[in-house]
Parts: structure tokens; sequence; C-alpha cells
């Protein structure tokens, strides 16, 4: 039992290194010190109204959001049909393609950034919202075939079976019976899309140009000097990052049968 | 060929937004059939120690990340599923969170006025403040954060996969907590552990964001080396070499590991 408590306590200070960097940015974005300063000498909301008066701030966050959400839809369009075929499909190369879907994972995101980087240069996309969008699903089609290949392999399809065996067309059969019960799969498979794009810096970095997304006004930010406002976004994007792992908790299907 | 027209939209967009760039940028390295800039990359010294510097901070992140994550897995497996949910949660918030936030957070700890520094100065710990920010230590610190959730995942699945009733033999024949995990827990989790240990690896080997920002110029990672190459000497062949040995080492390693995870028995 003594090896039990020295195995909690190490993991408490495993938690303690995990989550300080969550932790320590809510109180700087309260600060009411001009410059960076820990502990802060008094509470203010300073740091969030710089944020919403700053325009360039505003336009990112909206870039990022539309951006984001752009990717949730073209990655479940595409990646909800590729994952049927690779789970219900019986076809040569079937493993090739599994194999291709899943390479953005593991190619390093600095080379698929280079890469589309010079053919979206050639082909004058730098800085068009629809070009991040696009290599965006890139990184975000792995996660959907994970998400969907799991609900895929659970599907009891002796429903399906049920609803042509009462006369529904394939159509009517995969709107009105296979889609709804896989609703859970889908939300989490759209969400997780979305968070791989919000987050998404190294490709932005190259793609989005003078048009920033919010990572990218960030990552500049950081780079030229330390200021607050950085914290009070982070804090924001805590708070919607938590959402959104509610919300797969509550109406999607759990990340961890998945991440096996 | 049934049931395979449903992959064609993916298909398309993973052919040409992917694959033809990737190759048709590997291919700048060997334009005009010439092999000087991958001899540029292998041979030079420069070269070769930014290689070399990448390869080590990888090979040290993925150890420390292991020693802090299997504790963690093993808590999380062995653990009632109310606290395990919960502990779950407090992995995945940080896996999710922006790397960009959690570098930013760094920073502020780590700075020469940091949190960390302040505070081991207020205390007389130390003199003066620990060099943490724009050095390696800072880069090691800030890749472990990121890189933590992916080694504490597959050690989770693996010790979960550890049947209950081999543990509660040993114990009833007198096993110390000790020998339960040398001879049962931990060879049953090699495969667990092994599969941490790639995707943390080959996950480092890449790495941009956090040498680029924690390591203040004085960390050159290959990425970063290649990020300078394409964006400010505009020199693509060269990138392209470097991005060549960068994904032909990615490749291999998880060659590798898909050869050895194949040989041992399916359990």
């Amino acid at each position: 039992m003594r090896s039990r408590h020295a195995l909690v306590a190490f993991c408490a200070l495993v938690y303690f290194f995990l989550l300080l960097p969550l932790l320590v940015v809510f109180p700087i974005s309260l600060s009411s010190a001009p410059y960076m300063q820990f502990p802060p000498p008094g509470l203010s909301w300073q740091w969030y109204e710089r944020y919403l008066d700053d325009p360039q701030w505003i336009d990112a966050t909206i870039r990022s959001l539309q951006v984001g959400a752009a990717t949730a839809v073209l990655s479940l369009a595409l990646g909800v049909p590729l994952s049927f075929a690779l789970i219900r499909g019986r076809f040569y190369a079937r493993e090739t393609v599994d194999r291709l879907a899943m390479a953005p994972l593991i190619v390093p995101h600095i080379i698929l950034s280079v890469a589309v980087y010079g053919l979206f240069a050639r082909l004058k996309l730098i800085g068009e919202w629809y070009g991040l969008v696009v290599a965006h699903t890139l990184l975000a089609l792995p996660f959907v075939v994970l998400v969907m290949g799991a609900g895929l392999r659970d599907f009891d399809r002796s429903l399906e079976q049920a609803a042509e065996g009462l006369g529904a067309s394939r159509w009517r059969t995969l709107t009105r019976v296979t889609l709804p019960l896989l609703r859970p799969s889908l939300v989490s498979a759209g969400l997780l899309a979305f968070i791989t794009s919000f987050d998404e810096v190294v490709v932005a970095l190259f793609l989005s140009g003078a048009r920033m997304t919010l990572p990218k006004k960030m990552f500049d930010n950081i780079l030229m000097e330390i200021d607050p406002t950085i914290a009070s976004v982070s804090v924001m994007q805590i708070l919607l990052v938590s959402l959104v792992l509610v919300l797969i908790g509550r109406f999607g299907r759990g990340l961890n049968a998945t991440a096996r | 060929m049934k049931g395979f027209s449903p992959s064609i939209p993916a298909l398309v967009l993973l052919g040409v937004f992917f694959l033809y760039p990737v190759v048709r940028m590997l291919g700048f390295a060997v334009e005009g059939g010439t092999m000087e800039w991958f001899a540029k990359a292998l041979g030079e010294k420069l070269y070769l120690q930014v290689f070399w510097v990448t390869f080590q901070i990888a090979a040290i992140v993925t150890i420390v990340c292991l020693l802090l994550a299997y504790p963690l897995g093993f808590l999380l497996a062995t653990t009632t599923p109310g606290w395990a949910a919960l502990g779950f949660i407090f992995v995945l918030l940080p896996l999710w969170t922006s790397v960009l936030v959690r570098t930013y957070a760094w920073m502020v700890l780590l700075g020469r006025n940091g949190v960390l520094n302040r505070w081991l100065v207020g205390s007389g710990i130390v003199d003066d403040p620990l060099p943490l920010l724009h050095n390696l230590t800072g880069v090691l610190i800030g890749m472990v954060h990121v890189l933590l959730p992916y080694m504490v995942l597959p050690i989770y699945g693996a010790v979960k996969r550890v049947d209950p009733a081999i543990v509660a033999a040993a114990q009833g024949l007198g096993a110390s907590t000790w020998r339960i995990f040398w001879r049962i827990y931990l060879p049953l989790t090699l495969n667990g552990i092994f599969a941490g240990c790639v995707i943390v690896f080959v996950l480092s080997l890449g790495f941009y964001i956090t040498p680029a920002l924690l390591g203040g110029g004085r960390v050159i990672m290959i990425a970063i080396l290649i990020e300078q190459e394409v964006r400010q000497s505009l020199n693509w062949q060269f990138a392209a070499a470097l991005s060549s040995v960068l994904l032909a080492a990615t490749l291999a390693v998880y060659g590798l590991a898909r050869k050895s995870m194949r040989a041992e028995p399916a359990p």
C-alpha cells in the first residue's frame, strides 16, 4: 500500500507539471500591471478589453473560426465516405488508401507546410482562406477516419438489414438509420477537425500570408514581445477547448476508445 | 472494387494537395541530376550537427516522457472508473490546448524574471536566476509537456489489457509489489511502451514551434533549419534535401516499429 501512495504522490507532481502552464495564464490575464508581472498586483479586465478593441485580434479570431468551421465541414464531407469505404469496402489496395489517409499524421508538419506552400505560391493561393481550409483538411482527415472507423466497426449492421428488409431504399437507410446512429462519432469527428484547424500554427505560418489566423497572430506576438494580451487570448482558447471537450463528452463518442 | 467509390473525393484531395506537392518538393533536391544538396546536408559539419542535436533532443524527450508517463498511465488504468475519467480529462485538456498557449505559459514561467525564478530567488534556494529559457532546458521542458499525453495514452491501454487474474495470482503467491511490476506489468506492457516511444520520438524529430519560441534562436532543430532555408535563404533545393532526410528518418523509425510490433506474438 505504501508504494501505491508513492505512485499517487508522483502522479500528482506530473499533473502539476501538466496543468501548471494552463493555470498560470489565468491570473496573468487579469493583471492590472502595465507589463508582465507575477503575481499580479491587482485585478482588471484591461487585457481582455485590449483584445476586444484591437481589430487585428478580432479579424484573426473570426478568420480562425471561419477556417475551422469550413475545415470541419470539408473533412466530414470527404472523411465520412472515405471511412465507409475503408471499413466496409472490399477492394484491392484498401490498405494503401488507409495509409495514404493517415500519412498527414506521420509526415512532419514542416514538410507538409513547405510542400503545400510551394504549390500554393504558384497557384496564388497564399492568404486565401479556402487554401488554408484545404491544407487543414489534410491534417484533420486522419482524425475523422480514426473516429468514424471506430464507430463503424462497432456498428450493428442488422439494423440496416432490417430497414432494407422493410423496403427502405439504400439512400433512405443511410440517411434515416445509419447516419443518425453514428451521430456521436460524427459530432466527435467534426469537433476534432475544428480544433485541429483552430489550433494549427505551422501550416498557417506559411499559408495565411497577411491575413492571419489566431495562432499565426499569437505566434508573431509571442516572438515580438510578451504582452499579457496573449494571456487573455490563451484563457479564451483554453475555455473554448474545454467547452469542445465537454461537448464531445456529452454528445460525442469517447476519445479513449479511438486512442487505442 | 466493391465499395471503393466513396473514397474517391478524399483520394483526389490527398493526391492533389498532399502527395503531389510533397513529391514535387522533394524532387527539388535532385533537380538537374545533382547530388550536391544531399552531400551538403549530410557532409558539412554544421548541418550534421543540427541532425545530431535533433536526434539527441528527440531521444531525451522520449526517455523523460516515458519516465513521467508510465506511472501516470499505470495509475489511470488501475484506479476506479470515476478517478480515471477525471484523470483523463486533465491529460486530454493539455493535449487539446493550443501549443502556442502552452509555449507562451512556459515563457512566463521560465523567464529570467519569470514565476519560477522569482520564487527560487525569493525563497533563497538559488542566489541568481537560473537560465531556463532560450536554451536547451527550455526546449526540453516545453517539448516534454506537449508530448507527454501521447505517451500516457498507449501505456494506459497496455496496462488496461493486463489480465487482473495474473496479478491476483502473483499476489496470492506472495510476490512483492516490485516483483509484480518487474515480472508481470513491465513485460506485458512493452508493446504500449514501445508504441508511445515511437510516437513521441517521431513527433519530436519534426518539432518546430516549441524550439522556435523556447530555444530563442540558440537551439536549431532540423525543422527550424528547413523553415530558414525556405523563407530566408529561398534555397528550395537544400530545404528539399533536408526534408528528404527528415522524412526518411521518420519513415525508417515507423517501418522498424511496425516490423518489430508484428514480430511479437499477439496477446
